[in-house]
């Protein structure tokens, strides 16, 4: 006969649920702590100057425009290098190569450069880019001392390459995602192999590179150590900005071939090397905020257009 | 009239070492919906995968033998694949509609052709929409999310995707075996009003919906082809005690 016992306490389970609830609330309260301190700290020293104005009086006033203009710069260029060669890349490992060891010894590779430390980054940056390809291009093209020095489109390049293990990995997720039902359904109706990809895996796997882009805006925004000798620079005078003339027509590009300020390098200068730390501050917690703030928003974009790709595949 | 449209000789096929298929020779008639049936493993789904040559998108896979369409070996090294395939459908098991609205997946098919006129994809739409029994229930919804319907009605939805892109012969591989009876005695009926324009081959594990539908049967087991003939006849009085064995159910 069935008998019916009073429930019994799952003593361990419970122990358990409660040591996750502590750890969490502590990782939680953690980052409150230090978003709370950046924007109680910060929040004094925004305002409409603050975002708008050119640095005065050795930082020790004004505003920080030209870092924020800088890492946006820079930023979106990074993005425009990284984001068709991580997913051409993940599309030609997923789909097109064979199981071989040559394409064994990528994937390994690709893992391991996510592992690299990032002033290992910087270094390389600067002796491929600029020291091999920059001051070769002047050689090849004659222009002098053009390309061979630290400017935004190599600073650019090298957080490219640092990001792009993300970018390809996200993106190979995305691409196994999609069901080979759905392939075959393609094939069978006569499509071609790319065909196949263009039409029916790639419009699925939008969400998961979408991720995988977020994924590197962020790392890259944040990033300090390669861009240091590569292109950033304390104070510069003017932005990285060159006009662009087509008979009388001029409008302001960004100019990859200049030097430019940038929110993090900024910062960090700001906390090791500044003239008047009592001034330099507030300044310093207002940057964070900002580039927080600017982080943020930058993922937002990216986010939304993954929820709308989401939402027209029916899966959100 | 030709009278037959698929002719398959000698037919193995293996899997790096293991033998899935075993000379298999079979005329598969035009116009006719052959069934092929036999217990789970027999290689059924398998064979029907080689005639519009799927299986090469198997590594690791090789066909030995001959098969012929209309007098052509489609593993001739010449042969498009591609081209193959649009006169060859396919409808699988489970319905592998696109994530994309009702529209679109039927003309995914014509617009890879290279088709872009509005009025000649909506003409092809309705027309194949109409020979799967499912206008009715889609005419309204066009711009709707394909996996918004409902089981039967997408696998139906399936058919008149296959259909779209104009093929001679088409495959069926276990059709209705996710749906219940009523969707399952639509698409049987269907299969009855398609194989007066279309070659039907249908592999099922249901040795009923076999002998309802079907008027040749060719049944399997271990990768051999035991027995070929016209459905009553298999039925009532095979010619092979293994068959028999079979379908009165003592294994399967």
């Amino acid at each position: 006969m069935l008998e019916l016992h009073k429930k019994k306490t799952d003593i361990a389970g419970l122990t358990a649920i409660w040591i996750i609830r502590i750890i969490f609330f502590f990782l939680v309260a953690a980052l409150l702590l230090l978003i709370g301190k950046i924007v109680i700290q910060g929040i004094g020293s925004i305002s409409v100057e603050f975002i708008f104005d050119d640095p005065k009086n050795n930082m020790t006033e004004g505003g920080i425009f030209p870092a924020i203009f800088g890492t946006i710069a820079v930023t979106l260029i990074m993005i425009i290098m990284t984001v068709p060669l991580g997913v051409c890349s993940a599309i030609y490992l997923n789909e097109y190569a064979k199981d071989s060891l040559l394409t064994r010894i990528i994937r390994t590779s690709i893992n391991n450069l996510a592992g690299v430390p990032s002033i290992v980054f910087g270094l390389f940056g600067l002796g491929f880019f600029i020291l091999f390809i920059g001051r070769g291009m002047d050689n090849v093209l004659e222009t002098g001392l053009l390309f061979g020095q630290p400017a935004l489109l190599w600073a650019s390049a090298t957080l490219a390459v640092l990001v792009l293990p993300i970018v390809i990995v996200s993106t190979l997720e995305a691409l196994n995602s999609v069901p080979k039902s759905h392939r075959d359904a393609s094939y069978g109706l006569g499509a071609t192999k790319w065909q196949t990809i263009k039409n029916v895996v790639l419009p699925q796997a939008r969400p998961g590179i979408l991720t995988g882009t977020i994924l590197a805006v962020s790392r890259g925004a944040g990033e300090t150590a390669p861009i240091l000798f590569l292109g950033a620079a304390f104070f510069l005078p003017n932005l990285p900005v060159s006009d662009l003339c087509i008979g009388d027509y001029c409008i302001p590009i960004i100019n990859p071939a200049k030097q430019f300020m940038y929110l993090a390098y900024h910062i960090f200068i700001l906390a090791t090397q500044s003239s008047n730390p009592t001034k330099t501050l507030p300044i310093q917690y207002g940057s964070t905020l900002v580039l927080i703030v600017l982080t943020f928003m930058l993922n937002i974009t990216a986010i939304i257009f993954r929820y709308r790709f989401r939402k027209k595949l029916g899966r959100l | 009239m030709k009278e037959i449209k698929i002719v398959i000789k000698n037919l193995n096929l293996y899997y790096d070492k293991k033998q899935a298929l075993k000379n298999i020779t079979l005329d598969i008639p035009d116009k006719k919906v052959t069934a092929f049936i036999g217990p789970s493993g027999c290689g059924k789904s398998t064979f029907l995968r080689v005639l519009n040559r799927m299986n090469d998108l198997i590594e690791h896979v090789r066909i030995d033998g001959e098969v012929f369409v209309d007098d052509v070996n489609i593993y001739d090294k010449n042969i498009d694949v591609v081209n193959l395939r649009k006169n060859i459908g396919m409808v699988f098991q489970k319905s592998n509609l696109f994530p994309k609205t009702i529209y679109e997946n039927i003309v995914y098919g014509p617009k890879i052709n290279g088709i872009r006129d509005k009025k000649a994809l909506d003409e092809i739409v309705e027309k194949t929409c109409m020979q799967s029994a499912i206008w009715d229930e889609v005419k309204d919804r066009m711009n709707e999310n394909a996996l918004s319907l409902s089981g039967g009605q997408q696998q139906r939805l399936c058919i008149a995707r296959a259909l779209a892109v104009e093929p001679e012969i088409i495959l069926m591989d276990e059709p209705a075996s996710a749906l219940d009876p009523i969707s399952t005695a639509k698409i049987e009926e269907l299969i009855h009003d398609l194989k007066q324009r279309y070659t039907i081959v249908i592999v099922t594990h249901n040795m009923q919906q076999a002998a309802r539908v079907s008027d040749m049967t060719a049944f399997f087991y271990l990768g051999e082809l035991v027995e070929f003939d016209r459905t009553t006849k298999i039925f009532t009085n095979p010619s092979k005690k293994q068959t028999e064995d079979y379908i009165s159910g003592r294994f399967g």
